[in-house]
């Protein structure tokens, strides 16, 4: 009813090339902006946001990473976890080495290491494809998780083998170490995802964006326009890793302050994050978000929705029935909308803009 | 490699010379030359399986012929890649569709302007200022080609829910955005109507008065060729049988032959 764009004309080509073009869609994000940055750390409850928002924005996050190898560029990576923890990693030793400098900018500095990394371990993709190519990524998977194990240098040889997050400051505001409050931590984060968000919707939906889903689509007429798909295909992997792994040292550094990396970022990490984006919807940047909701906020619906409402469960019963229903949930989006929960979304719109007209 | 020269009209502007293409055991092409000159229509016909699709492959850096060398815009190679192709002004389209299926008429033709677009990674992280002024100015070109095969409509469609004859329209627009020197042109009728087939036809006359674009011509539909085409070579099993214009080719025994078989 209100979701109309009659009477919105556009007279330049730059209003038309706009990511929102709809007034209300603008409307939309801005409201979602105002109650993520204000009413949220406001009125959420500590539990709300240090175990609701929080890792949902780190899922969101490395989606989004994910998103651009395998949803816009067509390339299965089941590396995403190890690409995560080279970001924590490297965000580890950068801090430790170089105290001085602005933990921010090393969140941020960490995804080019694992962007590199990235590009390495994308090399195969030139030859296969598919299912092929998710094995070929797997032993990036296996070989650096070996590394964090394996290397004490990169845990600064502490005995437990785990990352302790130091303490560091944004204008005297401790955002990482034991002092944060979850409320600062989020802030920060959100901060981070908002600006990359922006920043892949940017490069998306330009020449590089229409580069990776030529690859996609149909690699041989890309090659046919002019695009090389070595380093199309590399630029999707070193992209898609600097995200996962600012996702993983955000995971490490605002989320857990600190931990095992071996379990945090293993393989049902990368799993997990896979199954976030074929359920938000692959090629889509809003899908990534969905996903990570329905994979991380539903469960903690189920824990403690529960007991809530009155209706007592036991812990191991409410885990139980959290697996049950997650699953039960992923079949049934599945079946109900193939191309993931960013398509439901594309077509509620679609019926918004012609109710009450069927089409 | 030689730089490119610019070829004036009524000059040679791709040279094939003996080239023959063997996978294996099967000859695909066997010792065939001709040339396409400047600002013509230049059909391909052979039955089924006569090494036409072959041949344009070869020209656009597809396959790499065993034998023989092809000289474009003055330069002699034996080798070369698609995306070098692209760059000295080659573009085509196939034989069965091959658009960016998940993208929309609008996006796919952009692609093809992917070789214009020069600006750095760094700013398109902005999409403001120096990259979204290109988008812009590309954008401009774009609408000039969607206005030119009159698919304004399907702007914002998605191609893989669009119909067949429009599909191949979208094709050629794509092909078109790269301001190509020479197009090679892969069954662009195949499977449609007869109206849809007078557009198509329509368009590539156009195309060649409107862009001054060299026009490299596979089609079955022997009216289509008869009327498009100022030059015709026929293949057949690889091999060359003849070359000359529509009326000598209608003329000759062998291509008669290779068409309606002869009795034994």
């Amino acid at each position: 009813m209100f979701y109309r764009e009659a009477g919105q004309f556009k007279k330049t080509y730059a209003a038309d090339m706009a990511v929102f073009p709809i007034l209300q869609d603008r409307i939309g994000i801005a409201v979602i902006l105002i109650v993520a940055a204000v009413v949220i750390p406001l009125t959420g409850s500590t539990f709300f946001i240090s175990s609701v928002m929080i890792p949902f924005l780190v899922f969101s996050l490395a989606a989004m990473g994910l998103n651009i190898v395998t949803g816009y560029t067509g390339l299965i990576s089941l590396g995403t976890g190890a690409f995560m923890g080279v970001g924590a990693f490297a965000c580890y030793k950068l801090t430790t080495i170089f105290p001085n400098v602005n933990i921010i900018i090393w969140i941020l500095a960490s995804g080019i290491f694992s962007a590199a990394i990235g590009a390495a371990f994308g090399l195969p993709s030139l030859r296969i494809k598919g299912f092929y190519l998710a094995v070929a990524t797997l032993a990036a998977q296996f070989f650096l998780e070996w590394c964090f194990v394996r290397v004490p240098w990169l845990y600064n040889y502490s005995a437990s083998g785990a990352i302790q997050v130091p303490q560091r400051t944004l204008f005297d505001v401790a955002i990482t170490g034991a002092n944060a409050t979850p409320t600062t931590r989020y802030l920060v984060l959100l901060g981070i995802v908002v600006l990359m968000t922006w920043v892949a919707s940017n490069i998306l939906h330009g020449r590089i964006g229409r580069t990776f889903m030529a690859v996609r689509d149909m690699d041989i007429a890309a090659e046919l326009m002019g695009i090389r798909l070595l380093p199309a295909k590399l630029m999707a992997f070193a992209l898609s890793s600097f995200y996962c792994g600012v996702a993983g040292a955000v995971m490490m550094f605002l989320w857990y302050g600190g931990g095992e990396a071996a379990d945090a970022f293993n393989i049902r990490q990368s799993f997990n994050i896979l199954f976030m984006v074929i359920i938000g919807g692959l090629g889509s940047l809003i899908g990534c978000f969905l996903g990570a909701a329905l994979l991380n906020i539903v469960p903690i619906i189920l824990k403690f929705g529960f007991p809530a409402i009155g209706i007592a469960i036991g812990s191991e019963t409410a885990e139980h029935l959290n697996h049950l229903l997650v699953g039960g949930l992923i079949i049934f989006f599945l079946i109900v909308e193939p191309h993931g929960l960013a398509r439901l979304w594309q077509i509620t719109k679609q019926k918004l803009r012609t109710w009450p007209f069927p089409y | 490699m030689k730089p490119l020269r610019q070829i004036e009209p009524g000059e040679q502007l791709l040279n094939v010379e003996n080239v023959s293409l063997r996978f294996g055991g099967v000859k695909a092409i066997t010792d065939v030359s001709f040339d396409i000159v400047k600002g013509e229509v230049r059909a391909i016909i052979g039955p089924n399986g006569a090494g036409k699709t072959s041949m344009l492959n070869v020209i656009n850096g597809f396959y790499h012929p065993q034998e023989g060398q092809i000289t474009y815009r003055g330069a002699t190679r034996s080798k070369m890649r698609p995306h070098v192709a692209a760059t000295q002004g080659i573009a085509r389209t196939f034989q069965n569709v091959a658009l960016f299926k998940g993208m929309t008429t609008l996006d796919n033709i952009m692609v093809g302007r992917t070789l214009k677009m020069q600006k750095s990674f760094f700013w398109h992280l902005f999409r403001h200022g120096p990259a979204m002024n290109e988008e812009i100015e590309h954008r401009k070109f774009v609408e000039e080609i969607i206005d030119f095969l009159e698919i304004e409509h399907i702007r914002k469609v998605p191609v893989g829910k669009l119909p067949y004859g429009l599909q191949k329209r979208v094709e050629l627009g794509r092909a078109l955005a790269m301001e190509p020197e020479l197009l090679l042109l892969d069954e662009p009728m195949a499977g449609m109507n007869l109206e849809e087939k007078e557009d198509m036809c329509r368009f590539i006359l156009d195309t060649k008065e409107q862009y001054g674009t060299t026009i490299a011509l596979i089609e079955h539909d022997m009216g289509v060729v008869m009327d498009l085409s100022d030059r015709v070579v026929v293949l057949e099993y690889g091999i060359k049988i003849a070359d000359g214009t529509p009326d000598e080719v209608k003329a000759n025994q062998k291509v008669i032959d290779a068409y309606l078989g002869v009795a034994h």
